[in-house]
């Protein structure tokens, strides 16, 4: 049953290909065309009641679904990829969202690459926080640990050559980060207010950003070195007072940002450093995230991998940084089982070494059968300093359980 | 008469002067240098995971791989099923001498990253192929031991025996079936850290590919140990397919599917 309607998919994507090729000039060469994706659903409950005004006291349910078209042609020097998502969330009306992750086409000729349309790119290489990634916007209400990320319309060149591979991003078209609604958890006493967001740049939302990279390995060494130039993809807040109503309102600078990443990887190690210098209207500094992941193979004679996670983040703001990567420290385990249900698990905990707040996070994995996942995701709020970042969201420790089913 | 007289005169002697390490390594060479030209292929492959109960589940991927000279092939998998891990993709940089370089694509997040090699002796998806049994066979990543002539299925065989110069490596040794008319090796048995039996590999169904590349079209691992079994079927082999590093280099990685 399952083998037959991929097979009608197939055959209506290579049509549909079909029709794409005459589009961009009819090749005739062989086209690989097909679509994935997945259906998934969570459940989650948090620990406590919410602390502030407005909050819906109870669990929630999400739903996601995520297909992906790809087709391929001239042996996958030309392709397109086209990847629309949707989140139906039954408490936060600001967790709902309909967005177009992917949607862009890709030309490979010899040392050069051009993409053009709505795409991601991942920069980096730490775990526990991604400093330097900052091409797409964040979608915070996703998940908290930033690795969830909008559509981002792009141009990108890039050149291979001996000295390394060269990037150049052209970034028209803003994405603001999402932000929890009035009645969602993990957010601060006063709601943000997207649809008042305010620009530095006079031009708004259609203010062009502009990044280049440079990426190139070294030996056992793996480097990028970053320049942005263009749109804080992390706002700062004005406190807006409007009839009676108090809302927080996202104002997004323009900054000037200079990024180094680095792995070094050398038998189990992985030396790991991330590090920017940022140039703003508001506020100069530097922030770097930097440690370890060492992995033990086959611990006692099983077939288990044990990786030890130590990362250090430290933000030359301190106590006044936005983010709660400040002064803190981060120790976490990463076990895969290597079984036929891909099981893993991550487990850490994060600490601020100045006031002493404490998270712990656990998530879980494993293929049940067929292409069907259990997620189990645990969130702890421990002892939170008031003078921490994370002071607001101190009661919204949960447990979430997820069930995705890939196609 | 005189003649086959004559040339056993001159091979006598350089058989009596080779040690068995020698006569190994020698067999070894030779294996290797006849695959070697290939160039580039591709191919699909899938796995059928075994467990001691006869449940089965499958991986599919496609494979590509280049030859370099003086130096480990390098291959680039790409992961189809489990439709969890469609698009992930592994790119290895296998060296004669140290580290192999190993990088890893997901793509949720389209992320490369670059991860360490020790897992070598790790299993590769859950199987009971680990990930040193995949890598490219360099000469140099062993020692040798010539055994005996034998003869499997009225076959012609050299037994000899090699050793992981890497202490990394899960095995002490390898017992390596060859046919000598082909020299192309048909099975393999593993012997673990503590050199017990482990895991015997089978090659079935070899086919030649331009007139000189013998690929075979399954590998049926058995672990001993466990009563699991991994059946690795090979197809649509394609040689020379003009790829290049830039084939096999980060940026690709970051484009394949």
């Amino acid at each position: 049953m399952r083998e037959s309607l991929f097979d009608r998919l197939r055959i209506r994507s290579s049509v549909r290909c079909g029709y794409l090729l005459l589009a961009l000039g009819g090749a005739s060469v062989a086209t690989a065309a097909e679509w994935s994706g997945y259906l998934g659903a969570e459940v989650r409950a948090y620990e406590e009641s919410p602390e502030h005004v407005g909050q819906d006291n109870g669990g929630l349910a999400t739903i996601v679904f995520e297909p992906e078209f790809y087709a391929e042609w001239e042996d996958g020097y030309q392709s397109i990829e086209f990847s629309p998502y949707f989140r139906w969330d039954s408490q936060d009306d600001e967790r709902s969202l309909i967005d177009i992750r992917e949607l862009s086409y890709l030309k490979v000729a010899g040392d050069w690459e051009f993409r053009v349309g709505i795409s991601k790119v991942f920069w980096g290489v730490a775990e526990s926080q991604h400093l330097v990634d900052v091409v797409n916007q964040t979608d915070l209400v996703a998940s908290l640990d930033g690795e969830e990320k909008l559509g981002q319309a792009m141009v990108q060149v890039v050149n291979i050559s001996r000295w390394g591979d060269f990037s150049l991003f052209v970034l028209p078209g803003f994405r603001e980060r999402t932000f929890p609604g009035e009645e969602g958890r993990l957010r601060g006493g006063i709601v943000v207010d997207s649809d008042r967001s305010l620009y530095e740049s006079g031009e708004g939302k259609d203010h062009v950003d502009v990044a280049l990279r440079w990426f190139k390995i070294l030996g056992d060494f793996d480097v990028g070195v970053h320049y942005f130039r263009g749109t804080r993809r992390d706002p700062l807040f004005e406190l807006q007072v409007d009839g009676g109503e108090t809302s927080l309102v996202p104002y997004y600078e323009q900054m000037d940002q200079l990024g180094l990443d680095l792995q070094y990887t050398k038998e189990g190690w992985l030396l790991k450093l991330e590090a920017i210098a940022r140039d703003a209207s508001s506020e100069d500094y530097s922030a770097a995230v930097a440690g370890f992941e060492y992995t033990f193979y086959g611990i006692f004679g099983s077939s288990i991998d044990a990786g030890l996670l130590v990362e250090g983040h430290l933000d030359e703001r301190g106590e006044d940084a936005t983010t709660s990567f400040n002064n803190d420290i981060f120790v976490g385990t990463r076990l895969g089982w290597n079984d036929e249900a891909d099981t893993s698990l991550v487990a850490g905990v994060f600490r601020d070494w100045k006031n002493d707040s404490m998270v712990g996070l656990v998530e879980f994995e494993r293929r049940l059968r067929g292409s069907m996942k259990l997620e189990i995701e645990v969130q702890k709020m421990g002892s939170i300093d008031p003078q921490d970042a994370l002071y607001p969201v101190r009661r919204d420790s949960y447990a979430q359980i997820g069930l995705k089913r890939h196609f | 008469m005189a003649f086959q007289f004559a040339a056993f005169l001159m091979a006598a002697p350089m058989l009596n002067a080779q040690t068995p390490e020698e006569k190994g390594l020698e067999i070894a060479k030779e294996v290797d240098l006849r695959d070697t030209g290939f160039g580039d292929t591709t191919a699909d492959m899938e796995m059928l995971l075994q467990n001691r109960h006869g449940d089965t589940s499958s991986r599919k991927m496609s494979m590509k791989s280049l030859e370099v000279d003086d130096d480990g092939d390098k291959s680039l998998i790409s992961f189809d099923f489990p439709r969890d891990v469609k698009g992930t993709s592994f790119l290895s940089f296998t060296h004669k001498v140290g580290q192999d370089d190993q990088w890893l694509y997901l793509p949720a997040l389209k992320r490369v990253k670059r991860i360490s090699s020790n897992n070598k002796s790790g299993p590769f998806v859950g199987s009971e192929f680990a990930y040193e049994d995949l890598s490219s066979q360099e000469v140099e990543k062993y020692t040798y031991k010539y055994i005996e002539d034998t003869e499997v299925d009225g076959v012609e065989h050299w037994l000899i025996e090699r050793y992981p110069e890497d202490p990394k490596s899960g095995y002490t040794r390898q017992l390596v079936w060859i046919d000598k008319g082909r020299h192309i090796v048909t099975k393999m048995d593993f012997y673990d850290r503590k050199n017990s039996l482990l895991k015997t590999l089978e090659f079935e169904g070899y086919q030649q590919y331009l007139e000189k590349y013998w690929r075979a079209d399954r590998m049926v691992m058995t672990n001993h140990q466990t009563g699991k079994k991994t059946d690795l079927v090979w197809s649509n082999y394609v040689f020379k397919n003009g790829y290049t590093d830039r084939d096999f280099d980060q940026r690709t990685l970051t484009n394949s599917r």
